[in-house]
């Protein structure tokens, strides 16, 4: 099996450990991993904010780049995901375009869903000895309804010790733009999430979505408060050895 | 006090600081999400409620004219008049000729946010009527001279605390913060009310077009007491709000409540088909029909934001918001707050009013999965930011933003100079180590560093590590 990874831009310049150990963990599985190196952003910054000419343009770039012969695309965001799978056939009108727009479409996976439900994994035998909660992505929550493989995998993670938060979906405030167009509301919002993760007691709050877990850790180390974040992946990936 | 969508972002600061003021919102709006959770676990189908509600609404909406005309010819036939307005201008001038013409001096009032859209109270006080809101929470906002702060909970905004300190300043009763107290000084004042009214002024839930009859949910009694005791009736709807049979309403009647207040029914249901007929005892001997564009035909013309008319004020999309939650109703400056006012206030107004609003959303979703009938609330806020934008109203430095982004992300070369160079100018002003600055953001939150190496690069050393 071969899986082309999908990287998105936020994860390239400020988070690349969260790629490397998506690459770790597919290879541990035996997959055959190829990265487009032309790859650059899906565009969903210029949806989100109304600028669908410009996103157009990605849209179409992004179909060219995956539109090789792998088995599969697989990308550590929730939120990236659900620009391809989703909001792609609103931008993507070009019948000429159609074939290659499902071809991807069909092909593209968040790595969660990807790993319980395409590979059918749930344990990747790996130990995290600490207290963990899970934040639902909204994205990734209500775009792709993926709510149970990343917990069955949090769930498998030997030593670990998962707790709920309550209103584990309710958003944490990033919102893409939203953000610094109401950084006042985007950080009210991100403090009340915040109260429901330290209310569990955990050492370590657990996301699929970088921007989630940026906007969150950005204010966690603004409160100073100890608790850390880590995207699942790295969390599965992090002690495996290639 | 004058409210405008313009000004979103600064009442948004000014009641993010209101420490009371979000309490009072965070009590309510959880409050309500509770009960309503807990009746919903008592109704397996649920689902099934909302996408029958959906159904018939998407019906009506697509042949709106047909119902709208047989809801005409049979509330006609039935003895009423109906009353076209194109705006809110138009609808509250012909209920204030009305009240002239029957030389009315006061209106019994029960809730209706399509009266606040028209602006209809400060028309009729103009001309001297005196306009009386008997809805508790429509009172309280009347009396303290605010707009409703939530679609069905006007008042919500307010604790007992300020209500009591408002009854005692403005009805001269002594102070009291027992909600069973305010309650009963309003009740005396609204019983005297509804006596004297020669009019009453009611909204309209549902109007069902094959019977003509008008439905009004409520649970004060007031309504009931607004529509029945004044010799004139005037009940006002906004033109999406015609069902076609009767046997739609009874899906309505489940969901409504229950999306609100968390109630398996409200305590009052009235059906009203026709003023008195002859050998009855009570009812009004008028019943007038005014039913308001004011901008929604336009909304017919837009097949995708045509679902936006589906609505039926339930509010639960507003308590559900994390951003309703803490910025609150009032600072969306307009009569529909929340995720569907951010969706109608643009589209009634005009986009450049209220074209903050679509923006006023993290587009976490929600919204959507709240609303029983199914509305996509919050992908209707993103082709709305699509109208901002291709109607050029959006800020030039967020246009230029976009150019510079589509610039370095159209190329992968550009791309790829680009992360090489903030990275080699971070080091050379020996800023490595310390977190980026970002206008917007690190006001409040702190940015991470730019990652010493990308995932490109790094993906060179993978790719190594592969083929041995």
């Amino acid at each position: 099996m071969r899986v082309s990874l999908f990287i998105p831009c936020l994860v390239d310049q400020f988070f690349p450990q969260v790629g490397v150990s998506l690459v770790r963990i597919l290879r541990k599985l035996g997959i055959s991993v190829d990265y487009p190196m032309e790859q650059t952003c899906c565009g969903q910054p210029a949806f989100n904010t109304g600028y669908h000419e410009e996103t157009l343009e990605l849209a179409q770039r992004f179909l060219m780049v995956f539109n090789r012969g792998t088995d599969y695309i697989v990308c550590p965001s929730g939120s990236c995901t659900s620009m391809v799978k989703v909001f792609y056939p609103e931008i993507v009108q070009d019948p000429s375009l159609h074939a290659a727009l499902e071809s991807v479409r069909m092909r593209t996976f968040e790595f969660s869903d990807f790993l319980v439900n395409v590979l059918g994994v749930v344990d990747l035998g790996v130990r995290f000895p600490f207290k963990l909660t899970y934040h639902d992505a909204c994205h990734l929550l209500r775009e792709l309804r993926i709510k149970e493989p990343p917990r069955q995998l949090i769930r498998h993670v030997r030593d670990a010790e998962f707790v709920e938060m309550e209103h584990s979906d309710s958003c944490c405030g990033f919102g893409g733009t939203f953000s610094v167009k109401f950084p006042e509301i985007s950080t009210a919002m991100c403090e009340d999430k915040i109260s429901t993760i330290v209310k569990t007691g955990a050492e370590y709050l657990v996301a699929n979505d970088s921007s989630c877990l940026m906007q969150i850790a950005g204010s966690l180390s603004r409160m100073g408060l100890p608790i850390k974040t880590i995207h699942l992946a790295e969390l599965l990936g992090g002690n495996l050895t290639s | 006090m004058n409210l405008t969508p313009r000004l979103f972002k600064t009442y948004a600061r000014q009641n993010l600081g209101n420490a009371g003021l979000r309490k009072a919102y965070r009590f309510a709006t959880s409050h309500a999400l509770l009960k309503r959770q807990e009746v919903i676990r008592e109704v397996p189908e649920w689902e099934e409620l909302r996408n029958q509600a959906h159904r018939i609404k998407k019906e009506t909406i697509d042949h709106l004219d047909a119902y709208l005309e047989l809801l005409e010819e049979k509330v006609i036939t039935n003895g009423g008049k109906v009353f076209w307005a194109s705006d809110g201008r138009e609808a509250s001038d012909y209920i204030l000729r009305l009240a002239k013409q029957f030389q009315v001096k006061t209106i019994v009032k029960s809730k209706s946010m399509t009266t606040e859209e028209m602006g209809l109270a400060p028309v009729l006080e103009r001309a001297n009527i005196e306009v009386v809101e008997t809805d508790l929470g429509e009172y309280i906002v009347q009396l303290s001279r605010e707009m409703p702060s939530h679609i069905t909970a006007p008042a919500l905004h307010k604790t007992r605390d300020e209500v009591g300190r408002l009854f005692a300043d403005r009805l001269g009763i002594p102070y009291t913060n027992v909600p069973e107290e305010l309650c009963a000084a309003a009740r005396k004042v609204l019983r005297e009310k509804f006596l004297v009214a020669e009019m009453g002024i009611s909204g309209v839930n549902f109007a069902v077009a094959e019977t003509g009859t008008i439905v009004v949910v409520e649970n004060e009694g007031n309504a009931r007491l607004s529509t029945g005791m004044p010799r004139v009736h005037v009940a006002v709807m906004g033109l999406e709000k015609v069902i076609p049979r009767f046997t739609d309403l009874p899906v309505f009647l489940k969901l409504l409540p229950m999306s609100s207040t968390g109630q398996k029914q409200t305590s009052y249901v009235s059906m009203i088909s026709a003023p008195r007929r002859p050998g009855e005892l009570d009812g009004p001997e008028e019943f007038h029909l005014v039913i308001l564009d004011n901008g929604r035909s336009k909304i017919l013309a837009d097949p995708r934001m045509r679902e936006s008319l589906y609505c039926i004020r339930c509010g639960a999309c507003l308590n559900i918001c994390p951003v309703y939650q803490r910025v609150g109703g009032h600072t969306y400056g307009s009569v529909y707050s929340g995720p569907i006012g951010s969706v109608l206030t643009p589209l009634y107004q005009g986009l450049e009013e209220a074209k903050e609003l679509p923006y006023a959303s993290s587009l976490c979703g929600a919204c959507s999965d709240i609303c029983p009938v199914k509305i996509d609330i919050h992908h209707l806020l993103l082709w709305l930011r699509k109208q901002v934008v291709d109607e050029e109203r959006a800020p030039w430095q967020q246009g230029l933003l976009m150019k510079v982004f589509l610039l370095g992300m159209k190329d992968d070369f550009i791309y790829r100079a680009g992360s090489r160079l903030l990275r080699a100018a971070r080091a050379m002003t020996g800023k490595r180590a310390k977190p980026l600055r970002v206008p917007g953001w690190t006001e409040t939150r702190d940015f991470p560093n730019l990652a010493e190496k990308t995932f490109k690069q790094i993906w060179k050393e993978l790719e190594k590590e592969d083929s041995n």
